[in-house]
């Protein structure tokens, strides 16, 4: 029975839990009493105990729920209420201004709490750089093995630290939809942990690079990952410099950072590029010594370096404009010219369409938004309002297929709704699974982000099996981190009032009919995460 | 009750799936083939060692292998008067090449000059001419398996891969289930069916139910294995334990498969007779080897190829590794082929040959080579041909 959800009240949700959800008896009365309370506590954090919600609040409609999903990384009670209070409209401009948004007490302390929150990654990259040489210095023997080990276990520890603070932000952020773009972004300009130092400077590249202009404008996420040692290092443009050319980043940055393969660059143009770029590069070591002239063109900050040095100064044609050589102010000019071309326009907002609306987007829409991208000199926020408001954003509702990501952290949103993890584990070991973990894509061009690459026969079923491991138990979820006791047992209750309100309104009869053959509420939990409507947003 | 007169039960929306007849008729005779793309650009220069070329020698004055020495049984072994087989290979590769089972191409490869892995690996897997825009979803083992079984009729190809590799795209729904861990199945047959019914009409309700029930056609498979192992007491593992699980699902049930490996890329310290790659390959070959044992009397009726996206600079670089090239060689292996052969296009070694003064050349084009086999293997029509591989006229290496 569809329901028309205008009135919260206890009442229609018991008729619901008993009258024709479940088939079984036992099940049914499962429901019921864990139904009573949920309702009890959500009422009553909003009216003082009274069991009737104090504000009328807008009905969710189906495109209400689906809209909120693809803004969010799942629907919780939380989110879904302040999208009912606030209407879409609101709702998006607040997810766009998230500064006054604040994380759960605990996971603050939690992220707090970690080393890689505290991060001053050039020095972490001068004394990594030193241990490394050490380490080849030592004789071969159990303790350079030893030396090894302990440096490596370092570098581990604080790559996951960042993905935990990552993956614990992602579930927990009332600031969604920053969250969406900060994954977004850090897929966009992807690197991998594992190349060279990289696990020690992967935290401080999502922190400062990218995370602050996720909504800003598009200019600065560039020029933000071109000046960060992660994505130097990465794409081998410290190894670029005059006479030793490398043009792996520069090639990187036109076909995959801003115009995309077809956008009207040349390898000629690669190869100038790669000159301008020369002397861009990673210093945590002695400031070099330089003739005066050469001096003033020198700038260091943290890690980064502009070493004029290694620069080619010679005159460059860059997409059939001249550069003047001049040091690093090249570099700012051609990153100006590359982002102000209507090619990055369109090839930027087709990535965010593409991501968020539909795999194959509407080129209305896409054109709409280069529009907007052109008009607002690459403003992000308003590129994403215009795509949020367009009717194509609505008529592709509930086409999207979620990639692991998405689908891992909605499970968790939705299963636990608030009451925040402890463990991230878990979280990492689907993601290991599904081959979709943070900072772990090996090549430069980022995980696919359309269905193709992740809805094979294989991954299906891999998806059903985490599925089954979230829905069948906590999975470690609240267990310490590093302690092997659990502090926890039991399962999830996924047909809480959310369930209710904002997804069993609008579920196919399949997979109704699937949930009524469940035998228990693990295997009920588990269909409902393996149903389509749960991959599908 | 039984499985299949479980699913039987399962009513028309399992039945319409055309799950039953997939999996419990196995393929009817007919040639299988199975690719093996090595992930990063493997060495082939010090695999099939041109040992006769004193350039090799002198570009490798730290990671080359030595000359074959006709009084030891060790070592390289001597194919003809200027190949040899990496010692690491000689008892599993060599010992097969022996029986005429293996050949080798050398200067294979593709046209693509972009040195990238994954920029080559997209162009080997989607098979296309590489000028005009690439279609992502039409790669040639998917355009092969079509050709094969015609897009209506069940197709027996599988991937033993966690993701679809970019070769199956398009075409039928094709498994893929990486035989690497194998755990217990985790859903029984009522579960299985119950979620496969809920995407029945759902465009992936071939890939769920696939999925599904590969998992379970796999774990009856194995079920055999452990017995065999419990009986013979052979402990194999790693790649060698996936090639027999491949033989067997191959053995019974598909005719197409695909295999990656990877830890190819050997830029640094990559070793000579022994070392990073010498065990890569050792692991391989013995992995092949147990892979045409396991398939029994069907090894005759199958083809392996293995391919990588590119070979590596002729020299050694500053690190005793060796960086991205072009030219590589592909194996071809089989149980009726006439193999203990070196074939293709060739060319001396000297510098004066290099591609760009750095790798070896391509003068086989993988495409070229790989619709020549398949044409043999399968009879194929020219047309067939040229839809699986457009623009590339297939050339007869007299292997098949």
């Amino acid at each position: 029975m569809p329901l028309s959800t205008s009135t919260a009240s206890t009442r229609y949700h018991e008729r619901d839990f008993t009258g024709e959800l479940m088939g079984p008896e036992r099940l049914r009365i499962a429901c019921y009493c864990l139904a009573i309370p949920l309702l009890v506590a959500g009422c009553a954090t909003r009216t003082d105990g009274s069991r009737v919600a104090a504000a009328p609040l807008r009905a969710m409609h189906r495109e209400d729920t689906l809209w909120l999903e693809r803004t969010s990384f799942g629907l919780d009670s939380a989110s879904v209420e302040s999208y009912r209070q606030l209407g879409r409209e609101r709702y998006l401009e607040r997810q766009l201004h998230p500064g006054e948004f604040a994380l759960p007490a605990p996971i603050a302390e939690e992220i707090t709490a970690l080393e890689v929150s505290h991060a001053d990654p050039s020095k972490w990259l001068a004394d990594v750089n030193a241990q490394y040489k050490a380490l080849n210095a030592m004789a071969d023997g159990a303790g350079k093995e030893q030396a090894r080990k302990a440096l490596n276990d370092r570098g581990n520890r604080l790559a996951y630290e960042a993905i935990r603070r990552d993956l614990l932000r992602a579930v927990n952020s009332p600031a969604q939809l920053q969250e969406q773009m900060v994954w977004f972004w850090l897929n966009h300009f992807s690197v991998f942990q594992y190349k060279a130092n990289l696990r020690w400077l992967v935290g401080d590249y999502e922190e400062r690079a990218i995370r602050p202009h996720v909504f800003g404008h598009f200019k600065e996420l560039v020029m933000a990952s071109l000046q960060h040692p992660a994505m130097l290092q990465y794409l081998d443009n410290n190894q670029n410099a005059a006479g030793h050319i490398n043009e792996n980043y520069a090639r990187e940055l036109l076909e995959l950072h801003t115009l995309g393969v077809g956008g009207g660059y040349s390898q000629r143009d690669i190869q100038e590029l790669a000159r301008v770029l020369t002397g861009v590069g990673v210093n945590v070591g002695e400031t070099p010594k330089l003739k005066p002239d050469l001096q003033r063109l020198y700038l260091r900050s943290g890690a980064f370096e502009f070493n004029p040095a290694r620069h080619d100064f010679g005159a460059k044609t860059l997409l059939g404009h001249p550069v003047t050589g001049k040091g690093f102010g090249e570099v700012e000019d051609a990153v100006s010219m590359i982002v102000s071309q209507p090619a990055c326009a369109r090839f930027v907002s087709r990535e965010l369409a593409i991501y968020f609306a539909a795999d194959n987007p509407p080129p209305a829409l896409v054109e709409r938004m280069s529009q907007t991208f052109m008009h607002t000199d690459g403003d992000i926020g308003a590129v994403l309002h215009s795509m949020f408001m367009s009717r194509e954003f609505d008529a592709a509702l509930g086409g999207k297929f979620k990639d692991p990501t998405r689908y891992v952290v909605s499970a968790i949103r939705f299963a636990y709704d608030g009451r925040p993890i402890s463990n991230t584990r878990p979280l990492l070991n689907w993601l290991n699974g599904l081959g979709e973990a943070p900072y772990g894509r090996q090549t430069p061009d980022g995980y696919p982000l359309t269905e193709l690459g992740w809805a094979s026969s294989g991954q299906m079923s891999r998806r059903f099996e985490i599925a089954r491991a979230i829905g069948a138990g906590n999975a470690g979820l609240f267990d310490r981190e590093e302690g092997a006791a659990a502090n926890a047992a039991g399962f999830p209750q996924l047909s809480g009032r959310l369930y209710f309100e904002a997804v069993e309104p609008f579920l196919a009869a399949r997979t109704k009919d699937a949930l009524n053959r469940a035998n228990s509420q693990q295997e009920w939990n588990t269909f409902l995460l393996s149903s389509p409507e749960f991959s599908y947003e | 009750m039984t499985r299949r007169s479980l699913l039987k039960l399962g009513g028309a929306a399992v039945l319409s799936m055309g799950i039953s007849g997939r999996l419990f008729a196995a393929p009817s005779s007919g040639a299988r083939f199975l690719l093996v793309f090595l992930r990063g650009g493997y060495d082939s220069a010090n695999f099939l060692v041109p040992f006769s070329s004193s350039f090799y020698y002198e570009s490798r004055p730290n990671i080359a292998i030595a000359k074959p020495d006709p009084a030891f049984n060790t070592g390289a072994l001597a194919l003809d008067a200027d190949w040899a087989l990496a010692p690491a290979v000689r008892e599993s590769i060599g010992s097969m090449y022996l029986q005429r089972q293996v050949a080798f191409v050398p200067f294979a490869g593709t046209e693509d000059l972009s040195r990238s892995h994954f920029e080559t690996q997209d162009s080997i897997e989607l098979g296309q001419p590489t000028t005009g825009s690439r279609n992502y979803r039409s790669g040639f083992l998917g355009r092969l398996s079509e050709t094969l079984t015609g897009p209506s009729r069940p197709n027996s190809s599988i991937a033993f891969t966690d993701a679809l590799p970019l070769a199956f795209g398009g075409g039928a729904v094709v498994p893929n289930l990486s035989l690497k861990n194998l755990g217990k199945p985790p859903f029984d047959e009522r579960q299985a069916r119950i979620l496969s019914e809920m995407y029945a009409g759902h465009h992936l309700e071939a890939a769920v139910s696939n999925g599904l029930e590969l998992r379970h056609e796999v774990a009856e498979e194995m079920a055999e294995e452990m017995n065999a192992a419990n009986r013979n007491a052979i402990n194999t593992k790693g790649f060698e334990l996936e090639a027999e699980r491949m033989a067997r699902l191959m053995r019974d049930k598909y005719r197409i498969g695909f295999i990656d490996i990877g830890g190819w890329d050997t830029h640094v310290g990559e070793g000579a007779a022994s070392g990073a790659l010498a065990s890569n390959l050792a692991s391989l070959g013995r992995g092949l080897q147990v892979f045409s044992t396991s398939l029994g009397s069907e090894w005759s009726n199958t083809l392996v190829v293995v391919l990588s996206e590119f070979g590596r600079t002729f020299r050694e670089n500053g690190n005793r590794g060796t960086d991205h090239g072009h030219g590589t060689v592909y194996w071809v292996l089989g149980g009726s082929i006439s193999g203990g052969s070196i074939v293709g296009q060739q060319q001396r070694l000297v510098q004066k040959s290099l591609f760009q003064d750095r790798d070896y050349p391509v003068l086989n084009d993988y495409r070229s080579v790989l619709g020549g086999l398949f044409r043999s293997l399968w009879s194929l029509s020219p047309a067939q041909s040229s839809r699986i591989f457009e623009q590339a006229p297939p050339v007869d290496l007299k292997l098949v």
